[in-house]
C-alpha cells in the first residue's frame, strides 16, 4: 500500500557531495612504532648539535660583571640596623661626591664591539604601576604635551606639563661610567644604542623635555632640554621597560679591543638610588655572538631534550623488540579478550 | 484511531490528561525561557507541544473521555469570555479582545535594541563577559585597555543582533502577508471582504472550501445539511487526515444574512490546548454546550465542505495556533552536565590562582611598606599637588582586594566561556551533517533527518537503553488486510497474490480505490455468490467493514478524466485498511454524510441510513453503527472491536463451533503478529430500535453527562450480537528493523519494546524483529494483583540467578546466560508494579534481561518505565516513537526521537530528533552519535587545556612582577587568543574529525561501547589533561624566561615570544590529536598559526602601543626561533610519549580499528568476530 504522490512532490533528498557525507579525502596518520622511533631519533639528531653549537657560542662570550652598589658607598655604614637608612641618605644627598673607581681584569681577549651594560637586580620595571605610567602620545607630538595618559603622579609640575611624563621617564638611570684600559681612556660610543624604530616613530624629533625632574623628589637623570626626545638615547633605552626584575640595559659600546689580562679601570658616578628598595647595580662588559649574551640555558636544554629523545627512541625499540603488538590485531579488541562462552 | 477497536487505540485512551498537561505547562515555561537565540535552526512550527489528545472525536462531539465533569462544568464568569454573536461592538465593549493581526516578529524598531540585548544576556556566558568587562572599566582595576576588553563581547553581540534582526525582518514580512489576507465577514447583514487583521472577536465569518481559517471560530452552520465540516490540521499538528467538526443543529438552520443570528457564547479564556475547548452558547433562550468538535482553529484548512459559517472567538495572538507557537523543549546533554562539574574545578583553580596572587602581593606590600614612598617603580606618594598625598594607594586591605579582582579579570578565560559558544557552533555543524546524511533520508516519506534539539547531539553516542514503540516505529503502520475469519472459515490471502483492482462506473466515470489490495481468490469468489449461507455471512462481514467506521471517502481527479480515484480519509490506518479491502472485494464505500452512506456492492449502489453511531471509547474498546438497510425495513447494528470486549457481548448460544473456530483463528493471527478485530452484527426488531432511538436521542441531547449516557446506550445495544468474523491486519515491519536491532544489541544497547498491542502480537513482532530469539528464556509476567506480581518478580529473579550459575558452570563468566533472558510484562501488571515498592525488583530483574517487552501499556506507563531506568542508573536512555501515545516517553527519556510517519506529528513535535525510519537509529547512534561524542568530548578537554595553559603562562609571569598582574602579552593578544588565534581549529576539528570510518563503525557495533563507558571524557582524563597543561605552561613560560634571564630583553618582545609560543604549542598539540586530516583541517591549524603571526605583527606595527616594533626586533634573533622550537618540542614530548605508550600497550578498541582500517587487517578481524546469533524464526 504505497501512496503514489511521493514521486510528484519535490524530493528533499540531500544532494550528494563528499563533503556532506563526510567522505572527503583525508590523511589518517597513526602513531606507529616506526614513525615514533624515527621522529624521536631525528629530534635527537637535530637537537644535540643545535645545543652544542649554542653552548659553545655561549662559552665564547666574554663577560665581565661588577656589582658596585655596596662598594660604592662609604664603607663605614656597618651597623646593620641603620646602614640601610644611611645609604639612602648618602645617595639622596646631592652634595656628596659619589665617584667610585673600580678595577677589573679581562679574563680573555675581548673583541669589539664590546657592549657596556648596566644591570639592575630587583628593579621591577614590569610593576603594573610603573609600566603603565607613560604617555606614548605625548612623546610623539609636541602638541599632545597635555595628553598625560596614565602618567600620574608625574604628569604635571605646578600645573605645567612634564615632558616626558610618567614614572618611567622620571626614574631614568643616571649612573655614568668612564672606562680606561691600562690607564688609557677609552671612549664609550653611546650612539645608536636605542632601537631605530623608537627614534624614528615613537619619540618625536620635535618634542623637547620640559619641566622634567623639577620637583623635590628627583627620580633619576635630568635631560638636556635642547635635545629632542628622539635623540635622548639613554631615555629611549630606559623606556623599553624590561620584562624581568633582573635586567640589563645597554649603556654604550667600546670599539677597541681588550686583550686578556688587561686592567680595566672604571670610574663610576654612583647616582642612582637602588638602596631605597635594596636593589643591586652591576656594570657589565660583554662581547656578543649569534646567541647574544652569555646564557648557557638554551644550549643545555637542547642537549637534554635531544638526549632524552634518543634515549626514548632506544627504549621504545627495546620495549618493542621484547613485547611487540601487531598493529590492528583484533585479538586485542575488548570484546575478543573475554570471548563469551556459547 | 477513533472507532476501530485495534489495540493501539487503547494506548491513547489511557491518557491521563492532568499529568501531561502539568508537564506541558511546566515545559512550556522552561522552553520559553531557554529558547534564546537558537532560532537559526529551530523550525518555526505550530508545535502542539506535547498536549496529548485525550481521544479523537468522531461524530457526536461530546468530550466523552474527559467525561461530563469537564465538558459540562459551568464556566466561571471570571474565567470566561463573553462573545455576542455577530455583535463585535458589544463583544468588545467591556474588554477589548485581541484583534486578529498577528505579530510573530519579536521586535519593532524602537524595542529592538533593549529587547534583543536583554534576550542575549540571558546566557550566563555573556553575563560573565559583561561583569568582567564592567569590572575592567573601573579605573582602579583597568587591566586591559577599554576597547580590548569590550570588543569581543560587542562583536558577538553585534553578530547575534544582526542575525536576529534579519530573522525578525523575515517574520515581519510574513506577518504582513498573513495579516493582509482576505476573508468574508458579515457586516450589516452582508458578507464583505475584510483583511484578516481587521477581523474582531464576535464577527461572523464565512469560509469556503480549501481556504485557511483566519481565526479560531465556533461553527454556526455549514454547507452540509447536518452541519458537518471537514478540516485538515496539517499546519497545527501535522496530521494530514481530515477531521470532522460540527455545527450545532440549533444554529445550523439559521441564515445569518437575514439578521436572525444572534446569541451569546461564553467560553474559556484563551489557552494552548488545541484538543480542548469548553463553552456554552445561549441561542433562542436555549443553552447549548460546545466542545472541541464545534470549534475550528486558525491555520486549519477547510476541506470537502463548500462553506462554513462561524463566529470568531479567539483572534490573533490568542488563537490556539499562535499560543502553541513556541520552540522545541531544551535538554542538556550528559556531557555538558559532566563538563559543568569540571568547570567547577576550574573555577576553584581560578580562585586559587587569584588568592595566591593577592596573598603574595599582600606580603610583598607588607615587606616593602617603608620603601614604597621612594621606590621608583611604585612611588606611593604624589608630590605634584600642593599637598603630598598617596597616589592610587588605598591601604593594604583594599589593595589586596583590588589585586584579587584584577587577577579575576586577567585570568578570566580560565573558565572557558568561549567553549559554550564553540560548542553551539560545533553542534550546528554536527546537526548539518546529520541532516545532510543521505543514509538517513527516507525516500518513502520524503523526509530528512531533523535535529530539533540542538544541545544533545553528543548524547547520541552514549545511549544504553532504547525504548521503542512498536506500531509505526518498528512497523510501518501501513496496515494491510491479511486474513479474515468469516463464519468460522479462515481466509488467508496467502493464496492469491495478484492485486485486484476493483472499479465501478458511476455516471460515466470510473471510480477506483486509490490503493490496491491483495485479495484471496477463494474469498473473492465467495463474496460474489450472494445466496449461499457463507455468501451471506461474507456479505454482512464486508458491509460491516465498509460501514462500521468513520472513514470519509474523497474523490481525487487523475490525469485520465474518466477515471477518479477514491481516497479513504480517516484517523485510523486500521480502518483505512479495512475499507480498502472491503472495496477490493466489491464493497466500495462511495459516499458518507452524517445521515447516510452509499456503498457500491458488486456494482450495485446501495444507500444505508446511518441511524446512529457509537464511537469508540476506551472502556468499551469497540464501536458500533446502526444502519437502516436499503430495503428500508431492517435495522442492523454492526459492532467492531477488540476481541477481549467483543467475545463478552457475543451471543455464543447461536453457533458455538464458529465462535471456537474464530477464537482459534484469532489466536493464530495474533501470534503471526497481526492486529485483530472482531466483527459482529445484530438485527434490531422495531421495538428494540425504537427503544434505542428514544434513549439515543435523549442521551445525545442531554445537557449533563452526555458522554456517560451515550456509553450506557451503546452498552445496551451492543449485546447479543452474532459473530460475523474477525479480521487480521498486518502491520509490516519496517525495512531493516531486525538488522538494526541486531546492530544495536551488539553495540551493547538494550532494546525495550513498549507497545499497546496484545502480548501475543508483541511476542511475535519480537521474534520477527529478532528482538527475541529462540534461545532466549522468556519470563512472562501478566498478573492481576500486586501479590501475584511480587511472586512473579521473585520467581524471575530466582530464574536469573539459576541461569547465571548455569552459564557460570559452563565457563562463560561474561554474564552471557543472563543476556539470553527476555522479560515480557503487560500493562496490567505494571499498574501494580510502577510507583510501588515492587519497582525496585522490576528494575533488578529488567536490568538482568537483555530484552524487555512491555505490552498493553498506557502512554503514562511508557514514561514510567523510562523513568524506572533513568532514575536508577547513570545510563543514557533513548525513546523512539511515532504517535501521540509516545510523547510522554519521548520527553521522559534523555534523548527522544520521533518517527515522522503515519500517526501525525505529535511525537515529532515533542522529540529532540526526528527521522523517517527506525533503522536510521543505527547510523544515527553508531556513526553520528559516536562521532559527535568523540568530537565533543575531545573538544571540551582541549578547550580546558587551551585556556588553562594561557592563563598559567600569564600567572607564572605575574609571579615575577611583584604580583601586580602585568601581562607581557599584549591586551589585544590576550583578547584575540580565544577569538582568532586558537578558536577556528577546535571548531573545525569538533565538526569534522573522524576517528573511524562509517563502514568500520557499522561493521563493529561494539565500538559504540567507548561512548557508553565514557572513555573519551571522564574525570581521569580531565586530571591528566590538567597535569599536561601544567607541564606545557611551565615549558612555554620558563624556557624564554631562563633563556633571556638577565638579558636586555624588553617586556613586549618576550611577550610576543610567549604569545607565539603558546599559540604554536596549542595548535601543534591539536594537530597531534587530529585523526583525520582534511585540507580544511590543515588550513585551520596552520592558518591559525600564520594568522597569529600576522596579528602580532600588526599589533606591533601600531606606534601608539608601547610594544611598537618589538616583534620585528626579537624575530630578528636566532634565539627567538630556537626558543619556539625548544618550547614546542619540550612541551609536547611528554604527551607524545604517554600517548604512544598508551596506544601501543593499552590500545583502545578504537585505536585497534584505526590501525586495522589503515593497514587492512580487516579480513582477520572478521573471522574473530562473534557470530551473530540468528533466529530462523519469521512470521
Amino acid at each position: 500500500m504505497s501512496s503514489g504522490d511521493g514521486a510528484s512532490k519535490k524530493s528533499k533528498k540531500p544532494r550528494y557531495s563528499r563533503f556532506t557525507q563526510q567522505e572527503l579525502p583525508a590523511c589518517k596518520p597513526i602513531l606507529t612504532p616506526a614513525l615514533v622511533m624515527a621522529s624521536f631519533i631525528s629530534l635527537g639528531i637535530t637537537f644535540i648539535p643545535i645545543g652544542v653549537s649554542h653552548l659553545s657560542a655561549s662559552e665564547q662570550v666574554v663577560e665581565i660583571r661588577e656589582q658596585y652598589d655596596e662598594i660604592c658607598v662609604p664603607s663605614n655604614y656597618t651597623n646593620p640596623t641603620t646602614a640601610h637608612q644611611e645609604r639612602i641618605r648618602f645617595i639622596q644627598d646631592s652634595r656628596t661626591d659619589k665617584t667610585c673607581t673600580r678595577t677589573l681584569t679581562a679574563p680573555h681577549k675581548m673583541k669589539p664591539p664590546i657592549f657596556v651594560y648596566y644591570q639592575l637586580d630587583d628593579f621591577y620595571q614590569n610593576h603594573r604601576r610603573y609600566v603603565k605610567s607613560r604617555s606614548d602620545k605625548q612623546y610623539r607630538k609636541p602638541r599632545s604635551e597635555t595628553e598625560y595618559g596614565d602618567c600620574d603622579p608625574e604628569s604635571t609640575f605646578n600645573n605645567m606639563p612634564i615632558v616626558p611624563c610618567g614614572l618611567i621617564a622620571w626614574s631614568l638611570f643616571n649612573d655614568t661610567y668612564r672606562i680606561s684600559v691600562n690607564d688609557i681612556a677609552i671612549p664609550i660610543n653611546k650612539k645608536d644604542i636605542a632601537w631605530k624604530s623608537d627614534k624614528t616613530h615613537k619619540f618625536g624629533s620635535d618634542v623637547f623635555p620640559k619641566n622634567f625632574q623639577n620637583s623635590d623628589l628627583v627620580g633619576g637623570a635630568k635631560l638636556n632640554e635642547s635635545i629632542p626626545l628622539s635623540e635622548q638615547e639613554d631615555l629611549l633605552v630606559w623606556m623599553r621597560t624590561a620584562a624581568l626584575p633582573t635586567f640589563r640595559k645597554l649603556y654604550g659600546r667600546i670599539e677597541t679591543e681588550i686583550e686578556a689580562r688587561d686592567r680595566i679601570t672604571v670610574v663610576i658616578q654612583n647616582n642612582y638610588n637602588t638602596y631605597s628598595f635594596r636593589g643591586k647595580k652591576n656594570l657589565v662588559l660583554s662581547t656578543t655572538t649569534w646567541i647574544g649574551g652569555k646564557n648557557p640555558f638554551l644550549g643545555q636544554m637542547y642537549i637534554i631534550v635531544g638526549g632524552l629523545c634518543l634515549f626514548l627512541a632506544i627504549a621504545f625499540i627495546i620495549v618493542y623488540l621484547i613485547k611487540p603488538r601487531p598493529l590492528g590485531d583484533p585479538s586485542y579488541l575488548s570484546w575478543n579478550k573475554n570471548p563469551p562462552a556459547h | 484511531m477513533d472507532t476501530s477497536s485495534n489495540i493501539e487505540i487503547i494506548e491513547n485512551s489511557y491518557q491521563v490528561p492532568d499529568y501531561t498537561r502539568n508537564s506541558s505547562s511546566q515545559r512550556s515555561i522552561s522552553s520559553f525561557q531557554s529558547t534564546q537565540s537558537k532560532t537559526s535552526i529551530r523550525e518555526v512550527n505550530f508545535s502542539s507541544e506535547l498536549e496529548s489528545k485525550p481521544v479523537r472525536h468522531g461524530s457526536t462531539g461530546g468530550a466523552d473521555s474527559e467525561g461530563f465533569s469537564a465538558s459540562y462544568k459551568e464556566i466561571n464568569d471570571d474565567d470566561a469570555r463573553l462573545i455576542y454573536i455577530n455583535d463585535p461592538e458589544k463583544t468588545n465593549e467591556k474588554f477589548e479582545f485581541a484583534g486578529n493581526s498577528i505579530r510573530t516578529g519579536k521586535y519593532s524598531f524602537l524595542t529592538f535594541l533593549p529587547k534583543n540585548l536583554f534576550e542575549q544576556f540571558h546566557r550566563v556566558a555573556y553575563i560573565y563577559f559583561l561583569v568582567i568587562a564592567i569590572l575592567n572599566q573601573l579605573p582602579q582595576l583597568a587591566v586591559f585597555g577599554r576597547g580590548a576588553s569590550i570588543l569581543p563581547l560587542a562583536f558577538v553581540l553585534l553578530v547575534t543582533a544582526i542575525k536576529d534582526a534579519y530573522e525578525d525582518y523575515r517574520r515581519h514580512r510574513s506577518d504582513k502577508i498573513e495579516n493582509n489576507r482576505l476573508a468574508w465577514v458579515l457586516v450589516n447583514e452582508q458578507f464583505q471582504q475584510k483583511k484578516w487583521k481587521d477581523i474582531c472577536v464576535g464577527e461572523v465569518i464565512k469560509v469556503f472550501g480549501n481556504e485557511t481559517l483566519p481565526c479560531d471560530m465556533v461553527l454556526l452552520s455549514t454547507s452540509d445539511s447536518t452541519g458537518v465540516a471537514y478540516v485538515q490540521t496539517t499546519n497545527l499538528d501535522g496530521e494530514s487526515n481530515l477531521k470532522t467538526r460540527y455545527a450545532k443543529q440549533e444554529t445550523q438552520m439559521k441564515s445569518p444574512v437575514e439578521g436572525k443570528i444572534s446569541g451569546l457564547i461564553k467560553c474559556e479564556k484563551p489557552n494552548r490546548n488545541i484538543y480542548g475547548f469548553q463553552a456554552n452558547m445561549d441561542v433562542d433562550g436555549k443553552r447549548i454546550s460546545l466542545g472541541p468538535s464545534n470549534i475550528i482553529l486558525r491555520g486549519c484548512e477547510l476541506k470537502n465542505t463548500d462553506w462554513t459559517l462561524g463566529v470568531a472567538v479567539y483572534a490573533g495572538r490568542e488563537t490556539k495556533a499562535m499560543l502553541n507557537n513556541s520552540g522545541a523543549p531544551s535538554k542538556r546533554s550528559r556531557l555538558e552536565t559532566r563538563m559543568n562539574r569540571e568547570i567547577f574545578f576550574l573555577s576553584i583553580f581560578l580562585v586559587t590562582l587569584c588568592v595566591v596572587v593577592c596573598i603574595c602581593h599582600g606580603i610583598w606590600l607588607r615587606r616593602h611598606e617603608d620603601e614604597l614612598d621612594l621606590m621608583q617603580f611604585y612611588r606611593k606618594r604624589d608630590y605634584s599637588g600642593p599637598e603630598v598625598e598617596n597616589y592610587e594607594y588605598y591601604g593594604w586591605g583594599l589593595e589586596i582586594f583590588f589585586i584579587f579582582l584584577m587577577s579575576v579579570i586577567v585570568f578570566q578565560i580560565m573558565i572557558p566561556i568561549s567553549l559554550y559558544i564553540s560548542m553551539e557552533l560545533v553542534r550546528v555543524g554536527q546537526a548539518y551533517f546529520m541532516i545532510r546524511d543521505n543514509r538517513m533520508f527516507d525516500e518513502s516519506s520524503n523526509s530528512r533527518f531533523q535535529c530539533r534539539a540542538l544541545n544533545i547531539n553528543e548524547d547520541l553516542g552514549q545511549i544504553k537503553y532504547v525504548f521503542s514503540d512498536k506500531t509505526g516505529t518498528l512497523t510501518e503502520n501501513k496496515m494491510e488486510f491479511k486474513c479474515a475469519s468469516i463464519g468460522g472459515l479462515d481466509f488467508s490471502s496467502g493464496t492469491g497474490n495478484e492485486q485486484v483492482e476493483y472499479s465501478v462506473e458511476v455516471d460515466g466515470m470510473i471510480l477506483r480505490p486509490k490503493m490496491k489490495v491483495k485479495v484471496d481468490t477463494e474469498l473473492l469468489d465467495l463474496s460474489k455468490s450472494k445466496h449461499s449461507d457463507e455468501g451471506k455471512n461474507v456479505h454482512d462481514f464486508f458491509v460491516a467493514l465498509a460501514a462500521c467506521n468513520t472513514i470519509v471517502p474523497l474523490t481525487v481527479e487523475t490525469d485520465d478524466t474518466s477515471v477518479k480515484l477514491i481516497e479513504y480519509q480517516g484517523e485510523s490506518p486500521d480502518e483505512q485498511a479495512l475499507v480498502y479491502s472491503a472495496a477490493a472485494y466489491g464493497f466500495m464505500l462511495i459516499e458518507r454524510s452524517s445521515g447516510h452512506i452509499v456503498i457500491d456492492i458488486q456494482g450495485e449502489r446501495q444507500r444505508f441510513n446511518v441511524l446512529g453511531l457509537h464511537e469508540f471509547d476506551s472502556d468499551r474498546k469497540r464501536m458500533s453503527v446502526i444502519l437502516g438497510c436499503p430495503d428500508n425495513k431492517t435495522v442492523k447494528v454492526f459492532v467492531k472491536g477488540a476481541d477481549t470486549t467483543m467475545f463478552s457481548i457475543i451471543n455464543k448460544s447461536l453457533n458455538l463451533d464458529m465462535v471456537k473456530a474464530t477464537e482459534s483463528h484469532l489466536h493464530s493471527y495474533s501470534s503471526k503478529g497481526l492486529r485483530t478485530l472482531v466483527i459482529g452484527m445484530r438485527e434490531l426488531s422495531t421495538s428494540e430500535f425504537e427503544k434505542w432511538q428514544s434513549s439515543y436521542e435523549s442521551a445525545s441531547t442531554a445537557l449533563m453527562g452526555r458522554a456517560a449516557l451515550l456509553r450506557k446506550v451503546a452498552n445496551k445495544i451492543e449485546n447479543h450480537v452474532t459473530l460475523l468474523g474477525a479480521s487480521g491486519i498486518e502491520d509490516k515491519l519496517q525495512q531493516g528493523v531486525p538488522e538494526a536491532i541486531e546492530s544495536l544489541r551488539s553495540a551493547g544497547i538494550k532494546v525495550w519494546v513498549l507497545t499497546g498491542d496484545k502480548q501475543e502480537t508483541a511476542i511475535s513482532i519480537g521474534y520477527s524483529s529478532k528482538l527475541l530469539t529462540s534461545t532466549m528464556t522468556q519470563i512472562v509476567i501478566n498478573n492481576n494483583s500486586k501479590n501475584s506480581c511480587r511472586k512473579s518478580l521473585e520467581d524471575g529473579l530466582v530464574m536469573c540467578k539459576k541461569l547465571k550459575i548455569e552459564s557460570g558452570a559452563t565457563g562463560g563468566g561474561h554474564g552471557d546466560g543472563v543476556s539470553r533472558l527476555a522479560l515480557i510484562i503487560d500493562g496490567t501488571s505494571l499498574v501494580y508494579v510502577l510507583d510501588t515498592e515492587l519497582e525496585e525488583q522490576l528494575f533488578e530483574l529488567a536490568s538482568k534481561c537483555s530484552v524487555v517487552l512491555c505490552c498493553r501499556v498506557a502512554p503514562l506507563q511508557k514514561a514510567g518505565i523510562v523513568a524506572l531506568i533513568k532514575n536508577r542508573t547513570e545510563d543514557m536512555t533513548l525513546a523512539i516513537g511515532d504517535g501521540a501515545n509516545d510523547v510522554s516517553m519521548i520527553q521522559m527519556a534523555d534523548v527522544g526521537i520521533g518517527i515522522s510517519g503515519q500517526e501525525g506529528r505529535q511525537a515529532v513535535m515533542a522529540s529532540d530528533f526526528a527521522m523517517g525510519q527506525f533503522r536510521f537509529l543505527v547510523p544515527l547512534l553508531l556513526v553520528h552519535g559516536h562521532w559527535n561524542y568523540q568530537r565533543m568530548s575531545y573538544m571540551i578537554l582541549y578547550n580546558f587545556y587551551r585556556n588553562a595553559v594561557f592563563v598559567l603562562v600569564l600567572f607564572w609571569y605575574v609571579l615575577f612582577t611583584c604580583f601586580t598582574l602585568t601581562t607581557a602579552i599584549t591586551d589585544w593578544s590576550s583578547v584575540l587568543y580565544s577569538v582568532i588565534y586558537t578558536s577556528v581549529p577546535t571548531i573545525i576539528v569538533g565538526v569534522l574529525d573522524k576517528d573511524l570510518s562509517r563502514t568500520t563503525l557499522l561493521k563493529y557495533p561494539q565500538l559504540y561501547g567507548s561512548g557508553q563507558r565514557q572513555e573519551s571524557y571522564n574525570g581521569k582524563l580531565f586530571w591528566v589533561t590538567i597535569i599536561d597543561t601544567l607541564w606545557q605552561s611551565l615549558a612555554a613560560f620558563f624556557v624564554p624566561l631562563l633563556a633571556y634571564w638577565g638579558s636586555s630583553v624588553d617586556g613586549s618582545s618576550i611577550g610576543d615570544l610567549w604569545t607565539i609560543a603558546v599559540v604554536i604549542m596549542v595548535n601543534v598539540h591539536l594537530a597531534m590529536d587530529v585523526m583525520t586530516w582534511y585540507w580544511i583541517t590543515h588550513a585551520a591549524i596552520w592558518g591559525s598559526i600564520i594568522a597569529t603571526f600576522i596579528c602580532v605583527m600588526v599589533i606591533d606595527a601600531l606606534s601608539f602601543l608601547p610594544g611598537y616594533w618589538a616583534f620585528f626586533h626579537i624575530a630578528n634573533t636566532e634565539l627567538f626561533w630556537l626558543c619556539l622550537l625548544g618550547i614546542t618540542v619540550g612541551a609536547l614530548v611528554p604527551r607524545l610519549v604517554v600517548k604512544y605508550l598508551v596506544q601501543c600497550y593499552r590500545p583502545s578498541d578504537i585505536q585497534i580499528q584505526r590501525e586495522a582500517e589503515k593497514f587492512g587487517n580487516l579480513r582477520v578481524a572478521e573471522i574473530e568476530m562473534n557470530p551473530i546469533i540468528d533466529s530462523p524464526r519469521t512470521t
